[in-house]
């Protein structure tokens, strides 16, 4: 009747994970019943569950990643502590239950932290940066968002019911296989992964048609923010990329779950080829995590230099040459697996070059500061911290690219220490930088700059203090992964990366103080211009937080930085200089529970799956079928807001404008 | 070919005078595309990424294609008049297809139903052979299980079917609506999608009768 | 919502086609859509044909079957994606086409670099059965 499913599939018999599940139960059920109590519930619904809104799906995006960083930052304290305990000793953590650990850690921090972020920022700001109203496809865009919640949700289930996979965060056979996994922890992952893959499959295809088809009339793709080009490299990516692993994890399911040979050690199967596809999709997938954090610098570098961004041409090309030169260095990932001389050093010698554009990119930023009137905001530390580390960790890259090299390192510390450096430096440094720069925009008050200094410098020291051991201890040949080990003189170093840890901990501690004091007091950090940071591009055109239709009238683009060349005439003149527009009445798109009852059938349909629950994985389906059935048998898919609600807005906010300017004149 | 007119924004004013000479020179700087061109130009891209997963499901067949372990291998197997009967049937409904779209272009209910249907009776046929195909592989020893180049095999035929049958389904759902709702632009935005899929199912049938069967049929020695 | 003058024939995914307006126009139209059709299948046939027959036969230089196949496959795709897609080169297609080489490549990229990858695997390895195999 309910599968494999028993009740023996809750951990009564082990105390943490039980303490910890019960914890986010209460939790949640907390949460869930104040919304209730207080009555949020219909406006959560209206506003911001059923929604279709670019601006309020990338919010809700943010705020999926940040409650997933935490989760997937007390697993790094976990394996932290028990490192620093299990040194001659067996620790608090067995052996399977810390292999769950890292494989959680790593699965929770790339594909619910690093990808919900960046797609989050991306889309939030692309619609407003290339003057529209909305995406290519609203309705599949909140479609997208809670598939990548169903997907956090079944790994996060996986803690109270069942257990989650042992194989690290990507899945190796013949590990993997059911004859050395046979319980539901890498059915957990696969699912989860299955399911938010084709989330990130649909914001791929939907952010290449806006970036190409949809843009401000004049806009060129010369004229293009570099944020927007950012995005284009990172969504041909997905589009190119996750097809790749939708199909090798369905592969490996198919052994799993009817028996067939693609990777098993008898009847044929080869579990090299599994490494093959799954890098091929997997390294194309770090680029898609950087190129928008690359983007994003390129806005707070020029922003905050007061210059224009340095040499856009090169950027653009080095964008897309990252984009197509992705796909040609997979290999780098197995070189000890066995290719030989002359593939190993064609992979080794492409991953160098890819190095190139992305110094290009570092010399431009570097450009764009020189000459220029720096201010040191918290977003423009992200992006000084990020050149230094990312800089470095880019360096250790290039060590591991020679194959030779990488025959000594492959699978040490000091490969977790790079990834980690250009990870944390490089996307999680321009996740924070962006969340900072754009915060305002998104709520209409800015954040506290103090506290915000206080988690950077946190972070980055603690970063350095965590990681800056590990590329030593990779030297010493200390391997990743190692629940207990016994060389003295590792101990040192795996208890200075522990301290790093908590000073990391201190840095998150202060970006929730952060939010907590910005909210709490956000009526005297009120922003009413709607550009905070005398920004640049358009989306500092519109009121902070932008009306759901963005723009009352599309505006005509004539050069590249469009919003800064109107701004600054009107500074000469101290006055408006765009005349107020003719209002029309405008259509936007409907709100839709598409989204949120699709991802739901999708979580249950996952669960029925793991737990080979056959009439639910039916039901689910059916409903599934269903839900696409009602959706495109209906009518009206637009409401219209009509011209003088559209007056209203905009007039407020161009008097708001108005006024600065004048203050703005000499007496 | 006459000039196309000119399409922007939804709104009515909008400040530069360049917008309405660059608006369909494929640059883009026109403002927004037209809904039309928006649904195709994403569904093209889903069809690409599309492409890229049986591309994978072809590199992993390619890779195990000699891994019979001690099992039937392609040319003891594959029946090509079998194959020959499934190309024409696909090859028939795409065109099929192709006049369904031409009456959804006239505005014509009689014939974009007929048309429709002799497509699904056509996909319905490449189906069963594809089943019976299978069942017959199966019966003989020669299922799935048997080595990995039969799991591969399977695998990269039976995602096309999948793909197929979903089609089946779409297209039914799509008859249904010309009927119900008439020829409203949402829906022929729908079938220009399922006519873009459609199409794109043959092809990707063109790639498998090609590499799978037909070179799958060649001797062991004449095999690259 | 603004009246779009599309004439939504075929499976265009480029610009909209405008009516030339008026029906013996239309019926022109019409019948220059349906020819197109027809020639498409009937390129389609033959090809495939010719492919089922290259196999069969020994009038191809046998050691380059393999290739003969490969290249008829990819003129059928070629003659689907004018002649039922609709490709054309005119600049609001420029998109699609970059798309369409885009994709290309990545597959040329996963099929023939997993290929060239897995073969070497064994490179450094010697096992009996390759070593027989190769001494045949």
């Amino acid at each position: 009747m309910f599968g494999k499913l028993t009740w023996a599939a809750i951990p009564f018999d082990q105390p943490i994970p039980l303490a910890a599940g019960a914890l986010v139960v209460f939790g949640i059920a907390a949460v869930v019943i104040w919304v209730v109590a207080k009555g949020y519930l219909p406006y959560l619904w209206r506003e911001w569950i059923t929604s279709t809104d670019h601006k309020r799906i990338g919010v809700m995006y943010c705020l999926l990643a940040a409650v997933m960083l935490l989760r997937g930052f007390i697993d790094a304290l976990m394996m932290r502590s028990q490192q620093a305990l299990a040194f001659h000793a067996a620790g608090y953590l067995p052996p399977e239950h810390y292999d769950q650990i890292f494989s959680a850690h790593g699965t929770i921090m790339i594909f619910f932290v690093a990808m919900p972020f960046v797609i989050g920022l991306m889309n939030f700001a692309v619609p407003l940066q290339l003057g529209v109203r909305d995406v290519a496809f609203p309705t599949w865009n909140s479609v997208s968002f809670w598939l990548t919640a169903a997907g956090a949700l079944l790994v996060n289930v996986s803690l109270v019911v069942g257990e989650f996979a042992r194989t690290g965060w990507l899945p190796y056979p013949p590990l993997s296989e059911l004859a050395y996994s046979p319980g539901v922890g890498v059915d957990y992952y696969l699912w989860a992964i299955q399911i938010s893959g084709i989330g990130t499959l649909i914001t791929g295809i939907n952010f290449v048609t806006t970036i190409l088809k949809m843009r401000a009339p004049g806009m060129t793709y010369m004229r293009m923010p570099i944020f927007c080009w950012t995005a284009l490299a990172a969504n041909l990516l997905i589009v190119a990329a996750f097809p790749i692993l939708t199909a090798t994890l369905a592969m490996l399911l198919l052994d799993r779950y009817v028996g067939f040979h693609f990777f098993t050690n008898e009847a044929g199967g080869n579990a090299m080829m599994f490494m093959n596809l799954i890098w091929a999709w997997g390294h194309p997938e770090v680029y898609i995590l950087i190129l928008p954090a690359f983007g994003v610098f390129s806005e707070v570098v020029a922003t905050f230099s007061g210059k224009p961004l340095f040499d856009r041409r090169s950027m653009i090309v080095a964008t897309m040459a990252i984009c197509i030169l992705s796909f040609s260095v997979w290999l780098h990932h197995f070189f000890t697996m066995g290719a030989g001389g002359d593939v190993n050093g064609f992979f080794g010698i492409a991953s160098m070059v890819i190095a190139v554009p992305t110094g290009v990119k570092i010399f431009n930023w570097l450009f764009t500061m020189y000459g220029g009137r720096i201010r040191f905001t918290s977003a423009m530390l992200w992006a000084v911290g990020f050149m230094v580390t990312f800089v470095i960790g880019g360096m250790t890259g290039v060590l591991l690219a020679s194959p030779a090299v990488d025959f000594v390192l492959h699978n040490s510390l000091f490969l977790v220490a790079h990834f980690h450096n250009v990870i944390i430096g490089g996307v999680l440094f321009g996740a924070f930088a962006g969340y900072t720069f754009w915060f305002p925009k998104a709520f209409g008050f800015t954040l506290d700059e103090r506290l915000g200094k206080a988690a950077f410098w946190c972070w980055l020291i603690g970063f350095y203090v965590a990681f800056m051991p590990l590329y030593v201890l990779g030297f010493e040949g200390m391997t990743r992964r190692m629940q207990h080990y016994d060389r003295p003189e590792w101990y040192p170093w795996v208890m200075v990366a522990g301290v790093g840890a908590l000073l990391i901990l201190c840095g998150i501690g202060f970006q929730i103080a952060q939010l907590w004091v910005s909210v709490r007091s956000r009526d005297r950090r009120l922003e009413p211009t709607g550009d905070p940071w005398d920004g640049r591009s358009l989306e500092w055109a519109t009121a902070s937080p932008p009306p759901a239709f963005n723009f009352a009238v599309l505006p005509a683009v004539t050069s590249e930085e469009p919003y800064w060349d109107v701004k600054q005439r009107a500074r000469a003149t101290h006055q408006l200089v765009t005349p107020e527009p003719q209002y029309a009445a405008i259509e936007m798109p409907r709100h839709s529970p598409t989204g949120f009852v699709t991802a739901f059938l999708a979580t249950v349909t996952g669960f029925a799956l793991i737990w080979q629950i056959w009439w639910l994985v039916v039901l689910g389906l059916l409903g599934a079928y269903a839900t696409f059935v009602v959706f495109a048998w209906r009518d009206v898919h637009e409401i219209e807001i009509p011209a003088e609600e559209v007056a209203r807005i905009d007039r407020a906010n161009r008097a708001a404008r108005a006024a600065a300017l004048m203050a703005e004149a000499p007496p | 070919m006459s000039t196309p007119a000119l399409r922007v924004a939804h709104d009515p004013a909008l400040g530069a005078p360049e917008a309405g000479q660059r608006a369909i020179s494929g640059h883009g700087s026109g403002g927004p595309a037209p809904r039309r061109i928006i649904v195709g130009y994403g569904f093209w891209i889903f069809l690409l990424s599309d492409v890229i997963m049986f591309s994978a499901f072809f590199a992993a067949y390619a890779v195990l294609f000699r891994n019979t372990a001690g099992g039937p291998s392609a040319h003891e197997l594959f029946d090509l008049r079998n194959t020959a009967v499934q190309t024409a049937c696909l090859l028939a409904s795409s065109f099929t297809c192709g006049m369904a779209s031409l009456a959804v272009g006239q505005r014509n209910q009689k014939w974009t139903q007929i048309a429709l249907l002799v497509t699904g009776v056509l996909g319905l046929a490449f189906i069963m052979l594809e089943i019976r195909e299978f069942s017959g592989f199966v019966a003989r020893g020669a299922g799935p299980g048997r080595s990995a180049f039969l799991s591969s095999f399977f695998t990269l035929v039976g995602c096309h079917g999948v793909h197929v049958s979903a089609g089946l389904l779409w297209l039914g759902t799509m008859m249904a609506q010309f009927y119900a709702k008439g020829f409203r632009q949402d829906i022929r935005h729908r079938f220009l999608c399922f006519s873009l899929f459609w199409h794109a199912l043959d092809i990707i049938w063109v790639a498998i009768f090609s590499l799978v069967y037909l070179v799958g049929s060649l001797p062991p020695e004449l095999l690259p | 919502m603004s009246k779009e003058l599309d004439y939504d024939a075929g499976s265009y995914v480029g610009e909209d086609r405008e009516l030339a307006g008026g029906d013996p126009g239309e019926q022109r139209t019409l019948r220059r859509e349906v020819r197109g059709y027809l020639l498409g299948l009937g390129l389609a046939v033959g090809l495939t044909i010719a492919s089922f027959w290259v196999v069969g036969t020994n009038e191809v230089y046998r050691p380059g079957l393999a290739v003969a196949i490969l290249v008829l496959a990819v003129a059928q795709m070629g003659i689907h994606l004018i002649f039922f897609l609709h490709i054309t080169t005119a600049p609001d297609n420029a998109n699609n086409i970059l798309a369409l080489a885009f994709g290309v490549l990545i597959v040329c990229l996963v099929v023939f670099g997993s290929l060239w990858v897995m073969s070497h695997m064994n490179h450094n390895m010697m096992p009996m059965d390759q070593l027989m195999r190769m001494q045949r």
